[in-house]
């Protein structure tokens, strides 16, 4: 079947070229059949991707090891979930994962939008094609999951750090998230292109970028929580660069989602967007490419390849493209309003997006600095920790205040008495928090002080936000509380939604500061029997054992944990030997307090034959808030994601004023 | 090996069938111009736009005036030129509206063609 794969995918390539082509020649002499024929062929270009990626599973499931592929990635001896999760875990597979979801995501914006915005759409067209055409010609030419030879008794498996249920999410959503952020900019280019650079691009592009910026989001804390478990360091985020790979890109989008309201509010900063939106895009580019050109040292680049200057050259070819068309359009992009003042809440989301996207480029140097020095003097030297907690800290914390203030200050102006008004109760609870902390010792850490400082800002203006929001629509005729606070979010899903979405970074930033500024380590090399303390734990270890599992030996030390005399039962930490891709990963015992929010993380470091163990041990206060604020994250985005049919109706009116039908 | 050629023809078959579809649905139209907006619906849809954009400012301001985060003096400063924008902006509709009627002749001689639905 390798060649119905291989067939499809020249399909592919010939369907996306056709698009791109026949699109630019319909857009640009006006031909009506020619620009439904270059939609058709996109979504045709979809349904052969589908082809080709049931071929590869189809192979993945039956172990055929005559593809290249699936002996390289897989093992008899390995579980189903885990075959499958070997579609996206290696270099083809992932990209043949892009193409699919991205010939997908073209076919689905292009038939969802055409009825209210086709002269734009005839134009986004052959930027999704174009797009196509790069991934489909790597998977046909460069990179193919379909390439065969003689079938070897079995596979060389999976790596052990990858054999877990975190990666049947992990990767899918991150990928998601990438080739999600192509819609808002095949929709941007399709506006400059087009000349049409009204509001529209932005509608249509909304929901599509809350998606891509939500699955990036929750990929990420998933990723997180996978390294936390799995990885066996004792962290979840280490800055390695394919991570900060996933984190730039849902930087760019997150500024993009705050400035796109300026232009929607006042008309401005559209500039702004536009190019917020080409980052957004080159920034997912970035990742994929780092993740997958295996360039950079990282225990996600499981490979080395060839496509890296592939990927090098179609990223400076979108960077200059888009960076041309905005100059060329800069006079439709004027704006027709100006900043009126400093403080408001435009100055304030101007403020935020500065932060956001200087953050963003601070880790993008981080990411690049060791290629560029090993190009200039031939030695990689790597920007450690310290250098992006200290860019996280100089513009996190301000992000952090900022986002308490921006949702409550006017549009336009605000007098500064009305802000100390606005802010008195918020800021009494701040002051009230951090002198109490700093009481109870919480001062050793200021940079952890400060963020619980201003996260009880954050959350005392998010509360108030909602108890006056309620009571104001009680006051306009609900009919109880609750009906009041439904209501409330039913008539403006972004801002409340938005206001949840706030409250998990409030979240995320207390379980980051806890689990950083706030914790405690310890080793030993432990005999059966003997003991070691932390924080007020008491670990004893017990035995060592060791269990034959489906793919791996499994060798497990037990300790007894006890607290202020209190039994906390037993934690189980040690290795997995796996026996047909030779390695040995650390598998971590982890202890969750569900009350406090507290871990107790133990790695057996070093297992010595004569039955010692060489354990580290964490005490990790509030960590499992960072686990929850992904959870809250999610419903914040479910909120605003959600249709809202009043835009709905709002829109089809403003396209049935100027005559064209509404089909949307 | 001969069946997954077969289906791979049979595969691009199909999509060329579906690429070709438009034309062979009508193979003659009357018009195959792609109906775009023009000038004066272009700059009718600015105005909406920027009449949808400042009354929902509007009934952002009136909404937060009575929940309390903007002070009173603070929405007296900012309602009088937003209603007056409010104002100019259905007023441009109007005038635009007015004067597409004035054109609504020449227009009628435009070619239309099918719009692409």
């Amino acid at each position: 079947m390798a060649e119905l794969g291989r067939a499809a995918l020249i399909v592919t390539l010939g369907l996306s070229t056709y698009a791109l082509v026949a699109g630019a020649v319909a857009a640009r002499l006006g031909r009506r059949r020619l620009a439904q024929s270059a939609q058709n062929a996109l979504v045709a270009a979809f349904c052969s991707t589908l082809v080709a990626s049931a071929v590869l599973l189809g192979a993945l499931l039956r172990n055929d090891f005559s593809f290249t592929y699936v002996a390289r990635t897989t093992s008899e001896a390995l579980p189903t979930a885990y075959t499958i999760s070997a579609f996206w875990g290696g270099q083809e597979g992932s990209l043949l994962l892009w193409l699919l979801v991205l010939t997908g995501f073209g076919a689905a914006a292009v038939r969802l939008n055409r009825g209210w915005a086709r002269d734009l759409i005839v134009w986004v067209v052959p930027v999704f094609a174009a797009v196509a055409v790069f991934f489909s010609f790597l998977v046909v030419a460069v990179a193919s999951p379909f390439a065969t030879q003689a079938a070897p008794p079995d596979g060389a498996g999976m790596t052990p750090s990858l054999q877990n249920p975190y990666m049947l999410a992990h990767p899918p959503l991150l990928y998601l998230g990438y080739v999600g952020l192509t819609v808002p900019f095949a929709f941007a280019l399709g506006a400059l292109l087009s000349g049409r650079t009204d509001e529209r691009w932005l509608v249509a592009t909304r929901r599509w970028t809350l998606f891509a910026w939500t699955a990036l989001g929750v990929g990420q804390l998933l990723g997180a929580h996978w390294a936390y478990v799995e990885v066996g360091w004792g962290g979840y985020y280490a800055w390695d660069p394919v991570e900060n790979a996933a984190l730039m890109p849902w930087l760019a989008a997150t500024a993009f989602l705050h400035s796109v309201m300026i232009q929607e509010k006042r008309g401005m900063l559209r500039v702004w967007n536009v190019l917020l939106v080409i980052l957004a895009f080159s920034l997912s580019l970035f990742g994929t490419f780092l993740t997958r050109s295996g360039v950079v040292n990282s225990i996600h680049s499981f490979t080395q390849s060839s496509i890296g200057p592939w990927f090098l050259a179609f990223i400076g070819v979108v960077v200059a493209v888009s960076v041309g068309l905005v100059l060329w359009r800069l006079p439709l992009l004027r704006s027709p309003t100006k900043l009126e003042s400093p403080i408001s809440r435009e100055a304030a989301f101007l403020y935020n997006n500065l932060l956001l996207l200087a953050l963003c480029l601070a880790i993008l140097w981080g990411v690049v600095y060791p290629l560029l020095s090993e190009a200039v003097r031939g030695e990689a030297v790597v920007l450690g920790r310290e250098y992006y907690d200290f860019f996280l800290r100089v513009f996190g914390l301000p992000l952090l205040l900022l986002m308490g203030i921006g949702p409550l200050v006017a549009w336009r102006r605000a007098s500064l008495a009305s802000l100390l008004t606005t802010f008195r109760w918020s800021t009494g609870v701040a002051l009230l928090t951090g002198a109490t902390l700093l009481v109870l010792g919480a001062g050793s850490s200021v940079p952890g002080l400060v963020a619980y400082t201003f996260s009880a800002f954050v959350t005392a203006t998010i509360v108030l936000e909602f108890a006056r929001g309620t009571r104001a629509r009680k006051a306009l005729g609900a009919t109880s509380w609750p009906g009041a606070f439904s209501s409330l979010i039913a008539r403006n899903r972004r801002r409340y939604g938005g206001y949840v979405v706030h409250a998990s970074i409030v979240l995320l930033a207390i379980g980051i500061a806890g689990s950083s500024a706030f914790d405690s380590v310890a080793e030993a090399r432990l005999e059966r029997g003997e003991s070691m303390e932390i924080a007020g734990y008491r670990l004893v270890y017990r035995t060592l054992d060791e269990r034959i599992a489906a793919n791996a030996t499994e060798i497990r030390a037990t300790l007894a944990v006890e607290r202020g005399g209190d039994d906390l039962g037993t934690l189980e930490a040690g290795k997995n030997a796996y026996t047909i891709e030779e390695q040995v990963s650390n598998e971590v015992g982890i202890r969750s307090d569900p009350l406090t929010g507290e871990d107790l993380f133990v790695i057996a470091e070093q297992i010595d034959p004569d039955g010692t163990v060489y354990f580290r041990v964490f005490v990790k206060p509030l960590v499992n808030l960072i686990w929850v604020a992904g959870i809250v994250f999610l419903l914040g985005s479910l909120i605003t994601l959600w249709p809202d049919a009043r835009e709905q109706r709002r829109l089809a009116e403003r396209t049935r004023e100027i005559g064209v039908p509404a089909t949307r | 090996m001969t069946l997954a050629l077969l289906l791979a023809a049979l595969l691009a078959i199909g999509c060329v069938v579906a690429v070709a579809l438009p034309f062979l649905r009508e193979p003659d139209p009357e018009s195959d111009d792609l109906a775009e907006l023009d000038e004066s619906e272009r700059r009718r849809l600015d105005l909406l736009e920027a009449r949808d954009r400042v009354l929902a400012s509007l009934r952002e301001l009136e909404f937060d005036h009575r929940t309390g985060a903007v002070s009173d003096e603070d929405y007296r400063a900012l309602v009088g030129p937003l209603r007056r924008d409010a104002a100019n902006a259905l007023q441009a509709l109007e005038r635009e509206g007015s004067t597409t009627t004035a054109e609504a002749p020449k227009n009628e001689e435009r070619p239309v063609g099918k719009r692409i639905s």
